[in-house]
C-alpha cells in the first residue's frame, strides 16, 4: 500500500477555515449586505467566476456563498441575505471581526468557451452574486455582444445598481424587470423570464442564475429562442456542506454540486431537474 | 504460504502485531452478536460461532467446534475505526483579534485489522477512492489508513444475505490485504496462511509453524470454491447502473410504502461515507477571547430529512425520494462519481432492515430482467 502510506501527513486541511478580516460592509439592499473580507495572513487562491466560499462564522457555523468579486490584495466580496442563523450572524458582523473561509469550491461560468458569441446572461435576485464576476469578464472585451437580463423582486430589492449601469454604459444590453413596481420604477415589469421572452435579438449562449423554477422557466424561453441546451449553463444549490465532495450532501443524480457544481451545463441536468425530489 | 495452527498460530499472529506496535482491532463475541474491537491475543477471537442472516434477521449459534472464522459479519464493520462515526476534526480559538486552530492529536498506533472479508477489504478500497480523492484528499482518514496492516480470511460459509459474488467479489480477497488466512476444516484442522504485502510475508516467517504443500493450496482453492458455489451471482454487477429504471418507476412507491426511513441500512453499510461537520460552541463562547469551538464530524445518513437540507427545507422531503437517492447513489451513480459500485455485496443493509427490505429483491425489480440465478 505504497501510495497510502505516501498520505500519512497532509499539511492542508480542506475542512480547516483560514481566518479574514472584515474590512467594510456594502449595504446592498434592506437585507443584503456585501462583506469585504481581507486575509489576516495566508491567502487563499483567488476565487474565479461562478465558485463560492464556505463561510464561517465563528461558534455559529458555516454556509456557502458565491463569491461576486475579488479585489486587490486577496480581497474577497461575498455578497449575503440574512435568511437563517448563520447568515444573519453574517449580515451582522462589524468592519475588524474575522470569520473563517474556505475555497474556493466548485466549477467556472465558461467565459472563455462563449467569448466571441452572443451572450445573454440572466439573473434572478440574489443571483447576480455568482455572476456578476463572469458579467465582468464578459463586457470588458466585447460589451456589444452581451445582454444582462435581471430581475428583482421590487425596485428597493435591486442588487449591484451601479454595476448594471457601469455595463450598459460600457455597451452592454442591460434590461432590468420588477415583480412589483412602484411610482418611480420605469423599468420592465414581470418576471425575468417575461422580459427573455421579448428578446428578438438571437443568442448562442447563456448564462442564467436565480431560484430554481426561476432558472428553469428562463433556460425554456431561452431554448424557445434557439439558444441551444448545450450553450446554456445555469448555477445550481443543493446543500453544499463540505465543499469538496467527501459528505455526500449536495448530490443531485451523479453530481455532486460542490465539486461537480454550482455551475453546470443544462443539458446534463435537463431531465434530473423534471424529477421531484431528485 | 503457511500453515498455522488455527489456536496457537493465531495466537502468535495477534501478539506479533500487538509487538509490533499495533492496535490489533478484531471480531470478539459480545452481546450476541459479533463486534470489532480491540484484541490482545488469538483467545479474544471467536470459537465454534456460526451465524444464521436474512432479511432482517441476524442470529449467531456457538458450540463446540474449534472454528475460528465460521461466522459472518454483525453490524459492525472497520469503517468505524478509519472514519470514526464521531470525530473531533479541530479545535478553534480566539488569539489576538483572529483565531487559531489546533488539531486532535494523531492516533498513537497504527490499526492491524484482523479478520477481514473480501466485502470489507473492498469497502476500505471504495472509502478510500471517496475519502483519499487527488484533490482534495481527508488527512484524518489517510493517516489512519496509511500504516494500517490487514489480515483478511476468506469466507468459508457465506450468509444467505451476501451477494458479494454479484458485485465483483467472492469469498476469497484477491489484494488489499497484507496477511489473507484462510481456515482448513477438512483433514486437520488448520489455517493457511498467505502474504499480501512484504510486511505481511516477513511477519509471517516469523509466525508460520509450516511452509503449505500442494494439498494446503488445493483445499484452500476448495473452501472459497464452495463457498463461491453456495451463493449464485444475483445481481449482473457492472452492469447494474445502466440496466437501473429510471426516477420515474413505480417502485419506489412501493419500496418507500414498506421502508421505515430509520437510517439503519446507511448506518451498517461499510461504504456510506455521508458526514456533517458541526462546530460546538464552548459554553459562553462568544467574540470575547479564549473562547473555543469544537470542529466535529459525524456519520450522517441520506435518510435523514435535514440532509437535503436548502434554506431550511428538504429537497428530498418523501421516504421514496430518499429511498431512491440511496439506492441510485450506491447501484447507480457511485461509479460516475468515483469510478467503483458503492455496493460490495456484504448484505448489511438487508439483514439489519427492521422492515426486512432485500436489496437484490428491490434492485431486481428495478433491473426488470429478475434476479439472476436462485434465491439462495
Amino acid at each position: 500500500m505504497g501510495t497510502l502510506a505516501d498520505l500519512r501527513s497532509i499539511p492542508v486541511d480542506p475542512l480547516e477555515p483560514i481566518p479574514y478580516r472584515v474590512v467594510e460592509l456594502v449595504q446592498e439592499t434592506v437585507d443584503v449586505i456585501t462583506v469585504v473580507a481581507a486575509p489576516v495572513g495566508q491567502a487563499l487562491p483567488p476565487a474565479q467566476p461562478g465558485q463560492f466560499m464556505l463561510v464561517w462564522a465563528f461558534g455559529v457555523g458555516e454556509i456557502p456563498i458565491s463569491v461576486s468579486r475579488m479585489a486587490a490584495d486577496g480581497r474577497v466580496m461575498l455578497t449575503v441575505r440574512a435568511v437563517g442563523q448563520v447568515s444573519g450572524a453574517i449580515v451582522g458582523l462589524q468592519v475588524g471581526e474575522v470569520v473563517g473561509l474556505r475555497g474556493p469550491f466548485g466549477t467556472v461560468w465558461p467565459v472563455a468557451e462563449v467569448l466571441g458569441a452572443d451572450v445573454v446572461v440572466v439573473a434572478g435576485g440574489l443571483g447576480l452574486a455568482p455572476l456578476r464576476m463572469a458579467i465582468d469578464a464578459l463586457v470588458q472585451p466585447d460589451p456589444r455582444r452581451i445582454t444582462v437580463v435581471v430581475g428583482s423582486r421590487e425596485p428597493a430589492q435591486r442588487l449591484y445598481p451601479g454595476d448594471l449601469t457601469g455595463w450598459a454604459e460600457q455597451g452592454a444590453s442591460v434590461h432590468e424587470t420588477v415583480d412589483t413596481a412602484d411610482r418611480e420604477w420605469h423599468g420592465g415589469v414581470g418576471t425575468a423570464t417575461t422580459m427573455v421572452e421579448r428578446l428578438h435579438h438571437p443568442h448562442q449562449a447563456a448564462f442564467v442564475c436565480g431560484p430554481e423554477l426561476m432558472m428553469m422557466s428562463a433556460v425554456r424561453a431561452l431554448a424557445q429562442q434557439g439558444v441551444p441546451t448545450d450553450r446554456t449553463w445555469v448555477s445550481l444549490e443543493r446543500n453544499m456542506h463540505c465543499g469538496i465532495g467527501h459528505c455526500g450532501r449536495c448530490q443531485l443524480g451523479a453530481l455532486l454540486l460542490c465539486r461537480d457544481g454550482a455551475v453546470v451545463r443544462w443539458d446534463h441536468v435537463e431531465e434530473l431537474m423534471e424529477v421531484r425530489g431528485r | 504460504m503457511f500453515v498455522l495452527d488455527p489456536a496457537t498460530g493465531l495466537d502468535a499472529l495477534v501478539r506479533a502485531l500487538v509487538d509490533d506496535g499495533y492496535r490489533v482491532v478484531g471480531p470478539l463475541v459480545r452481546d450476541g452478536v459479533i463486534v470489532y474491537d480491540d484484541v490482545r491475543s488469538g483467545d479474544d477471537l471467536p470459537k465454534g460461532v456460526t451465524v444464521e442472516q436474512s432479511a432482517g434477521r441476524w442470529r449467531l449459534t456457538i458450540d463446540d467446534r474449534p472454528t475460528r472464522f465460521s461466522w459472518t459479519p454483525g453490524a459492525d464493520s472497520w469503517k468505524r475505526f478509519v472514519f470514526p462515526a464521531h470525530q473531533e476534526v479541530l479545535r478553534v480559538r480566539h488569539v489576538d483579534g483572529s483565531f487559531a486552530t489546533t488539531r486532535p492529536p494523531s492516533p498513537d498506533r497504527p490499526l492491524a485489522l484482523l479478520g477481514a472479508r473480501d466485502c470489507e477489504t473492498r469497502a476500505l478500497g471504495v472509502l478510500d477512492r471517496v475519502l483519499i480523492d487527488p484533490d482534495h484528499p481527508d488527512p484524518r482518514y489517510a493517516e489512519r489508513r496509511a500504516d494500517t496492516f490487514v489480515v483478511a480470511v476468506t469466507c468459508g460459509q457465506p450468509s444467505a444475505t451476501c451477494w458479494c459474488t454479484s458485485m465483483g467479489g467472492g469469498p476469497r480477497p484477491r489484494e488489499g490485504f497484507d496477511i489473507l488466512l484462510t481456515e482448513v476444516t477438512t483433514g486437520v484442522h488448520r489455517l493457511i496462511a498467505e502474504p499480501g504485502s512484504e510486511r505481511g510475508s516477513a511477519l509471517l516467517a516469523r509466525v508460520g509453524i509450516a511452509p503449505a504443500t500442494d494439498e494446503d493450496h488445493a483445499d484452500v482453492e476448495a473452501v472459497a470454491d464452495a463457498a463461491t458455489s453456495s451463493m449464485p451471482a444475483r445481481l449482473p454487477g457492472a452492469d447494474i447502473p445502466t440496466l437501473l429504471a429510471g426516477m420515474h418507476h413505480p417502485h419506489w412507491d412501493e419500496v418507500a410504502a414498506r421502508c421505515l426511513s430509520c437510517a439503519n441500512c446507511t448506518m451498517v453499510c461499510p461504504t456510506c461515507f455521508c458526514s456533517t461537520l458541526s462546530d460546538t460552541a464552548a459554553l459562553g463562547a462568544d467574540h470575547a477571547a479564549g473562547a473555543e469551538t469544537v470542529r466535529v464530524q459525524e456519520w450522517a445518513s441520506c435518510f435523514q430529512l435535514d440532509h437535503s437540507n436548502l434554506a431550511g427545507h428538504p429537497v428530498r422531503a418523501t421516504t421514496m425520494s430518499r429511498y431512491r437517492q440511496w439506492l441510485t447513489h450506491k447501484l447507480q451513480t457511485w461509479p460516475e462519481q468515483f469510478g467503483t459500485l458503492g455496493c460490495v455485496g456484504c448484505g448489511r443493509c438487508t439483514t439489519w432492515c427492521p422492515a426486512g427490505i432485500d436489496l437484490v429483491e428491490e434492485a431486481a425489480v428495478l433491473i426488470g430482467a429478475g434476479a439472476q440465478g436462485g434465491t439462495p
